[in-house]
């Protein structure tokens, strides 16, 4: 009876974080609107988005492949289950083994290169463009990520997110250094890769310097609304990382009451609405640079996390 | 009796290259060498898989021949039958493709013989148990395949890598026969046994690491002994490229692996640092130098050497490990290794054997001249696109679970007490990780700009796809990358018995009782992956979408033309090319390591030369480490060119003057 209660919570962590990407995007989206002082459109606006795509035809490219119609499939499915892999309002759910942090960052390089490969397939300038910039920014953000996975485990001794936010939640890890170069390195990785400024612009299509918009752009109908879908998720997924190892106040463990898995579901929700309007504030506050100083950004997201790998490896006090 | 039975099927393989020596240009006798190589490999493959995990004790044989007071002596253990599964899987793999792209050879006379050879010169210098036996057999080896990367000799630039892939062979070779002979002491106890008794002393076991690293290292693509690799690899016919590069650079690794592991003794801790250092560089040096190319074959053969730099990175790890005693770890590390040594000779092979398909398809091997192949060869195209995700590391592949594993050997290593070690260590991972990153970059490139996109010349426009034994050898490699990938509790288990030979008997534990077949490689740390649900997960999510959405919501699709923003160009041209997807990744890490330089030149308005963009590259090893020794060589050689032309009389004299001065040195060391 409680393995059945366990597997429910588990499911239920699936269905949340699918139902409230969407409300996440739109949420920073209305926010940032009201920081530049337009109504903008409300929170509820991806989901009518996704509703209006998914009943539209397809146009497909004369030159697209097969690859290009299984891709948002396989885009979707390998975001969908590295975001409900990562815990969010309870820990120690029955499938939290299935892939430790290391395998949920792997899954969404496999995300990203089919993608990419996707941007390559009908063959046009454009999807080059973004598909050979994508890549670029994720050969020094996943390196940086790992780095920051390499930090916590060798503070938590192990890699799988959910023993992580147990440790956390020990008093005694305290403030360290080491922390805190990783948690830098992690937000400068998550606005990398989920498109924001200032490294992309999520809002733009006709500039040159776009690089996920540019991949997706031969996309329509719901290829594309499963494209939205999956890079709303992966919003998701960076903010309830980030949440789960440094904010893991308010979880429920696995084989809690209703009551805890309540205050853990709240405590999730307050911990996304912070991380949105923190987003929205940093978005609006500052402009997009050049996409080759990208590298040099990123590069200091690289070296953070290093430097807070290496003060551990010389002390685990730090 | 398994052992006398490959000797005997290694002499089969080299009768059937004697014979095809004669009758090579007869009709058929593609079919019969490729066939009897397939059956032999078969066997052989079957009998190593029977020892491995029969978990049989090493048998031995010694036969009078080779050097009259030492025989030949011969041993299968366990490490040798891990990699005799490794060769005459690859071989097997390799001989089925041929089957079909064989038959398109058009110099069947400088292939047949040798292939064969080849493949029985790998099997042998896994069988062999002294260093006589060892070097002869390596130095086959390098011969056979030397031959087959000069099969197409009449193209100058294979010509030239058959010439640099022969020194630098002989370089290795020199550098082998200086370790067995250290190891083997002043009284000659070549054979392995006694090289196993004898204690080795500080210095010299210190010397025969090094040289043992320059000897294998350069045969696999250390850096900086790659050079030869990305200039022969390509040059061969397209399954011996699968073979050296997914099979015979395993084999040097196997030559480092049974001198550092099992012939030399306790390990000190430098050497660790020492391997890993190199494997770091080698994996990061190795993938920008593929990022660089275009073409598909050299791209590839660059790859190896990133490949070689991981599993090198891993060997490192378990040299350090032992070094202090913790054996578990070590454990871990060199399971790593092995892991990744059999997905490199799974994914590699596959790599190579599908652009094989291509080369026959098209006869490109250029991707600028390529594009768009998925359309005309769909099947070529999936295998390949699996082998990239494979060696791209990307779950629920089986690329990535020997990449997790050598991270969960870094991250076990903090405990390592020496101080430069632990500065090294976490800055190899950081190696490891961006090397990873890149790979998946070099891979996209690769399978992009080959398969996707619209045909950028009317040889890809007009491919055709493969024959059937060339996709089935494909697509025993592809479900081999999957179920490894899916199911690695089972590949751990099965490298266990090698591990436990080469670590002192500490292994790690069973895998195959986990639940569910996660992968637990350490019990206290707690890391799990589970490559089986995880696609399962996403093969459940992923056709549960798309059922969903064709059900409820639309499942319409139209064609029309490419939206592009608006502004459609019709020509091929206007694609990415090779140059232009790497550009962004030459413009961050290239300016830095080949002092990559762009020129853009526009003509003023009213010229009517086409506008020019120039890129300049170096490849710092060759330009700073070969060209000077090659300079000085020939700047010593003209040198000496003045002793060809003398006369009788100052030859004379020369001689006398020699003569005299030896006698002096003798008196005086006297």
């Amino acid at each position: 009876m409680a393995l059945t209660a366990d597997y429910g919570v588990q499911g239920c962590q699936m269905l949340l974080t699918l139902l409230l990407a969407p409300l996440l995007t739109g949420f920073v989206r209305t926010l940032k609107a009201r920081l530049l002082r337009r109504r903008g459109p409300t929170p509820l606006q991806p989901y009518r988005d996704l509703l209006k795509l998914l009943r539209k035809d397809v146009v497909l490219a004369d030159s697209a492949s097969w690859l290009f119609r299984v891709a948002p499939y396989l885009i979707f499915a390998a975001i969908w289950v590295a975001a409900s892999l990562v815990p969010t309002f309870a820990s120690g759910l029955p499938f939290s083994w299935t892939a430790d942090l290391i395998a949920i960052v792997a899954l969404l390089g496999t995300a990203r290169f089919f993608l990419a490969l996707a941007g390559l397939d009908v063959g046009t300038s454009f999807g080059g463009i973004g598909a050979s910039r994508e890549m670029m920014i994720a050969s020094l953000a996943e390196p940086a990520m790992l780095m920051m996975v390499f930090t916590l485990s060798l503070l938590a001794g192990t890699t799988e997110l959910s023993a992580v936010a147990r440790f956390m939640l020990n008093a005694d890890v305290g403030l360290r250094v080491s922390l805190a170069l990783a948690l830098l390195a992690l937000l400068m990785v998550a606005i990398a890769e989920n498109a924001r400024i200032p490294v992309d612009n999520p809002a733009t299509h006709l500039e040159l310097t776009m690089v996920h918009e540019a991949m997706v752009l031969e996309y329509s109908g719901r290829h594309l609304a499963l494209i939205e879908l999956a890079a709303s998720l992966k919003l998701l997924l960076y903010l309830s990382l980030t949440a789960c190892i440094f904010a893991p106040w308010g979880m429920a463990t696995a084989g809690a009451g209703p009551l805890d898995y309540l205050v853990g579901v709240v405590a999730y929700l307050a911990k996304l609405a912070t991380g949105g309007l923190l987003l929205a504030l940093f978005e609006t506050s500052i402009a997009k640079m050049r996409v080759f100083r990208v590298g040099e950004f990123l590069g200091a997201a690289l070296m953070l996390g290093l430097l807070g790998t290496l003060l551990l490896f010389v002390s685990r006090s730090l | 009796m398994p052992l006398s039975l490959s000797l005997g099927l290694a002499m089969a393989l080299l009768a059937v290259g004697l014979h095809a020596i004669a009758a090579s240009r007869r009709a058929g006798c593609t079919r019969q060498v490729y066939g009897v190589s397939l059956a032999v490999c078969i066997i052989l493959l079957g009998m190593a898989l029977a020892h491995l995990l029969g978990g049989r004790t090493p048998i031995t044989l010694t036969l009078p021949i080779g050097l009259p007071w030492l025989g030949a002596h011969f041993r299968l253990d366990a490490l040798s039958a891990f990699f005799l599964i490794v060769v005459n899987l690859g071989g097997a793999v390799a001989s089925l493709f041929a089957l079909g792209y064989g038959q398109h050879e058009k110099t069947p006379e400088r292939v047949l013989p040798f292939y064969p050879a080849f493949l029985a010169g790998m099997n042998l210098v896994l069988l062999a148990d002294d260093a006589f036996t060892f070097l002869f057999v390596w130095e086959f080896m390098s011969l056979s395949s030397w031959a087959l990367v000069m099969a197409h000799h009449r193209e100058p630039a294979n010509a030239r890598a058959g010439y640099l892939y022969l020194v630098m062979a002989c370089f290795g070779t020199l550098a082998l026969l200086l370790a067995f002979g250290l190891l083997a002491g002043p009284d000659g106890g070549y054979d392995f046994a006694a090289i196993r008794a004898a204690q080795a002393t500080p210095g010299a076991a210190a010397l025969v690491l090094a040289l043992a690293l320059a000897g294998a290292g350069s045969k696999a693509g250390l850096v900086p002994l790659h050079v030869w690799l990305p200039l022969a690899h390509p040059a061969a016919p397209s399954h011996v490229s699968a073979l050296m590069s997914g099979v015979m650079t395993k084999v040097a690794v196997y030559g480092f692996i049974r001198i550092a592991f099992d012939l030399l003794g306790a390990p000190a801790w430098w050497w660790g640092g020492l391997v890993l250092a190199l494997g770091g560089i080698t994996a990061v040096l190795g993938v920008l130098y593929a990022l660089m190319q275009h073409d598909l074959k050299r791209l590839l053969a660059y790859h190896t050497v990133e490949n070689i730099g991981i599993i090198f990175i891993g060997l490192g790890l378990a040299l350090a490990f032992q070094a202090n005693h913790m054996y578990a770890n070590a454990a871990l590390a060199l399971t790593a290794a092995l892991f990744h040594i059999f997905n490199h000779s799974l994914f590699k092979s596959l790599l190579f054997l599908g652009t094989g398909a291509v080369l026959t398809a098209t006869g490109e091997r250029d991707m600028d001249r390529l594009g768009g192949l998925i359309h005309p060869m769909p099947w070529t195209a999936l295998a390949f696109l699996i082998g990239a995700a494979a060696i791209s590391a990307l779950p629920p592949l089986n690329g990535f679970v020997s990449e997790w594993l050598t991270f969960q050997a870094i991250l076990a290593s903090p405990e390592l007490p020496q101080w430069p070690l632990k500065f090294l260590v976490p800055a190899v991972g950081a190696l490891l990780a961006l090397s990873a990153a890149l790979a998946a970059t070099c891979f996209v490139k690769a399978f992009g700009i080959t398969f996707l996109g619209r045909p950028r010349s009317p040889a890809a426009a007009g491919a055709r796809e493969t024959d059937r034994y060339s996709l089935v050898a494909l697509f025993v490699l592809a479900v081999l990358c999957l179920l490894a990938g899916i199911l690695p509790g089972l590949v751990v288990d099965g490298l266990s018995p090698v591990v436990s030979v080469l670590n002192g008997g500490a292994r790690l534990t069973a895998q195959s009782s986990q639940p569910w077949l996660t992968l637990v490689p350490v019990v206290d740390v707690k890391s799990t992956y589970n490559g089986l649900l995880v696609l399962l997960f996403m093969a459940f999510s992923g056709t549960g979408a798309a059922l969903l959405i064709h059900r409820f919501a639309s499942a319409a699709a139209r064609r029309g033309p490419a939206w592009d923003c608006g502004f459609p160009e019709a020509s091929p041209a206007t694609q990415y090319t090779a140059g232009s997807f790497a550009q962004p990744i030459r413009r961050v890490f290239g300016s830095v390591v080949f002092q990559a330089r762009e020129r853009v030149f526009m003509p003023p308005p009213g010229d009517l030369r086409p506008a020019r963009l120039e890129v300049e590259l170096h490849d710092p090893v060759w330009e700073r480490g070969y060209a000077p020794i090659i300079t000085a060589v020939v700047a010593l050689s003209s040198r000496f060119n003045a002793f060809q032309y003398l006369t009788i009389r100052r030859y004379l004299s020369l001689v006398f003057g020699a003569l005299v001065l030896l006698l002096l040195g003798m008196v005086l060391w006297r």
